[in-house]
């Protein structure tokens, strides 16, 4: 790179580990582009990857936290599928029957256990990490085997089916949508609160009297943060909802259908659900006491002691703010599928750990960013889809995705040692 | 006579077998400036440790203006006004220099969010007062140098008003200069009435510094001597022979 780009990049404020990942999705995308007639820059198939990476990236922020604090949790696959399971069952045969088929109330019941179930969970592995002191790799190992085994027996391995129909809605489909108009709106709330928080910043820097980006700069980057949020929402809107799908849908709202209608999808709500713990979870992680002493901790653990941070009570907090992230995950997840059986999760744990890493998270302790992951998550699920798309066969997928891992992770450490971090 | 602003009576902590602080007894008045000295592993950081709440004791007592005080983790330190500049610094290396003074104390807007470019700005004050030269603010501290790192550690500790400071060899890593206004600096911090270990390996910053001295070896307190009965060699003898002088 030559000084002049260099510079301009400093002026922007952008890292180039976000422009190295941003650079690595568009090259997956015009490759496997190219080999598929361009179906894979399709609306349809932007939809389903952005439906696709929600529940693994959900749990991804979360896992930035736990790898952060220097630990790991190879639980959360199973815990995903005992979630799964647990209010599956909670759905179809449990609550139906105290409550009777259909009542509204089973699907806000089933999130609420669902979050819930994943935040105890996580808190008495947290805990048993923190207060017990037993390695978080070993009690999350032994996670990973007892809530397989314990979704089994919530139902005898039966597969649970079918969920209720608006829990249903938060996994996505041509129903769990924002449909059009929503979409746009939700756009322009997006664009408009990121360009007011970037004006914001920069008037309180400038108040303290600190040296702020050059105009133009700041311009760019409000044209580029606004325009990417359109930009996806009109993809999202470019997607039209399949003649079976629109027959049902003016059915339930009344709507006499005709062959020339188009209905578009609009953003799913997964994608929105995702979106809103990335936000979250980044203001966790940057304007909280808990995620500054998460950094800290995992920075010098012992510093964090001795300025007074309660370390193991944060590995319990850290370990059931996974597992909530978790049962969101389990929600969404289950919720896609209609269905729940004993494979649920499998290979998540795996999936979720490859998004943080490859998103900058460092295995170290100490280092990792929340939109890091979600754009990791992306990149596997770009990575995966892709392939299947151009008919790569699933052992194969997994030999690259394999490679790709390992790859990311050593361009990561180069990158660091040249950057000295 | 003055009460003092800390007695530490009695103190033993011990380490599997090994007795790292064995039935010590020190105080420090305010305005005072107590130098520890000893060989390596003598345990003067072990002592310190304690009353800066890392360690619990095995035994004794810490009075704190004549009161007993409970000190079981860093925090009731802090409470007493405690604050200490570590021997290993305790910085979180992959923090900056705002994030690591404010540590456990950030500052928050109105609306409970930590407020970096305030803590930022409160940063650049202090240390324009302790290091004029520093100016990586941006950069996590693992990228200062050691000097650089010592500086941010001593910021934190004389920021939020210490009435009973710690400092366990905090101008190990400093530069002529630095270490000048170290000692310029505590020499201002015991006029506005603050007490101050100072654990040091310098027998002559110690007799320039501080009022008594008090000697470690071996876990065991040698004594404790007013630096004006005394000479370097008289130290020096404390702390290899582990006698007090006149002492046979
Ligand atoms: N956390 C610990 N666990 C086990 N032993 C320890 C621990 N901390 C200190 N010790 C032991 O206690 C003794 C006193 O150590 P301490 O660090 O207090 O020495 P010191 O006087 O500060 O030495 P130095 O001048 O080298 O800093 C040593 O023998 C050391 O090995
Ligand atoms: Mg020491």
């Amino acid at each position: 790179m030559d000084d002049q780009a260099k510079s301009m990049m400093d002026k922007l404020g952008l890292d180039a580990r976000l422009l190295g990942m941003i650079g690595a999705l568009v090259v997956i995308w015009i490759v496997f582009g190219f080999f598929t007639d361009w179906r894979f820059l399709s609306p349809r198939n932007f939809f389903n990857v952005s439906v696709q990476t929600a529940s693994v990236a959900v749990m991804a922020t979360g896992m930035v936290f736990v790898i952060v604090t220097r630990n790991i949790d190879l639980s959360v696959g199973s815990m995903l599928g005992f979630i799964g399971m647990t209010v599956a069952a909670l759905q179809v045969q449990w609550l139906p029957s105290v409550l009777g088929l259909g009542h509204p109330m089973i699907w806000v019941i089933a999130v609420f256990a669902a979050i819930l179930m994943g935040a105890v969970l996580g808190a008495a592995q947290g805990w048993v990490i923190g207060y017990l002191t037993v390695p978080a790799f070993i009690v999350t190992l032994g996670g990973f085997l007892i809530y397989r085994g314990a979704m089994w027996w919530v139902t005898k391995g039966q597969t649970q089916a079918p969920l209720d129909p608006v829990f249903r809605l938060l996994g996505g489909g041509a129903e769990g949508t924002l449909g059009e108009t929503l979409s746009w709106v939700f756009g322009t709330v997006a664009a408009v609160v990121a360009l007011a928080i970037m004006l914001m910043s920069r008037r309180r820097k400038a108040t303290h009297g600190f040296t702020v980006k050059p105009v133009w700069a700041e311009g760019i980057l409000m044209a580029m943060a606004a325009g990417l949020i359109m930009a996806f929402v009109w993809i999202m809107n470019s997607y039209p909802i399949p003649r079976g799908a629109m027959r049902r849908m003016t059915e339930a709202r009344g709507i006499e259908y005709t062959d020339g209608m188009v209905w578009n999808h609009g953003v799913a709500i997964p994608v929105v659900i995702l979106l809103a713990v990335t936000i979250v979870m980044t203001i966790i992680a940057t304007r909280t006491r808990f995620g500054r002493y998460v950094y800290a901790t995992g920075g010098n653990p012992e510093a964090a002691s001795l300025s007074g941070i309660d370390t193991r009570l944060l590995t319990v907090k850290v370990f059931a703010l996974m597992g909530a992230l978790t049962g969101i995950a389990s929600i969404i997840a289950s919720a896609r599928l209609n269905a729940v059986d004993v494979g649920l999760g499998t290979l998540d744990e795996l999936r979720v750990i490859a998004a943080a890493v490859i998103g900058g998270t460092a295995l170290s302790g100490g280092a990792g960013t929340i939109y890091g992951a979600v754009i990791g998550a992306l990149i596997m699920q770009s990575l995966q889809s892709g392939m299947a798309s151009v008919g790569v066969d699933a052992p194969l997928q997994n030999i690259v995705v394999g490679f790709v891992l390992v790859l990311a992770v050593w361009i990561d450490i180069v990158y660091r040692r040249r950057a000295g971090v | 006579m003055t009460t003092p602003l800390v007695e530490m009576k009695d103190i033993s902590i011990s380490f599997g077998g090994i007795k790292a602080v064995d039935h010590v007894s020190v105080d420090l008045k305010p305005g005072e400036v107590v130098g520890l000295l000893g060989h390596n592993g003598a345990g003067k950081s072990t002592l310190i440790k304690i009353l800066s709440g890392a360690y619990a004791m095995d035994t004794g007592e810490i009075l704190i203006n004549g009161e007993k005080a409970t000190i079981n983790n860093p925090r009731d330190a802090r409470t007493y006004n405690i604050e200490t500049i570590y021997q290993t610094l305790a910085l979180a290396d992959n923090l900056d220099a705002a994030s690591n003074l404010f540590l456990g104390r950030e500052l928050v807007g109105p609306t409970g969010f930590v407020d970096d470019d305030a803590m930022e700005a409160e940063t650049r004050k202090i240390m324009a007062r302790l290091n004029p030269n520093f100016k990586k603010f941006k950069d996590p501290v693992s990228a200062l140098s050691g000097g650089q790192r010592q500086s941010v550690a001593i910021a934190r500790a004389v920021y939020f008003n210490a009435r009973i400071l710690i400092m366990d060899e905090p101008t190990a890593a400093l530069g002529p200069h630095e270490t000048q206004m170290v000692s310029e600096l505590i020499q201002q911090l015991k006029a506005e009435g603050i007490g101050i270990f100072l654990i040091s390996h310098d027998i002559h910053d110690v007799m320039e510094l501080c009022d008594r001295v008090s000697v470690m070896k071996n876990g065991k307190l040698v004594g404790t001597v007013d630096v004006a009965d005394v000479t370097d060699d008289d130290l020096l003898g404390m702390i290899i022979l582990g006698k007090k002088p006149g002492e046979s």
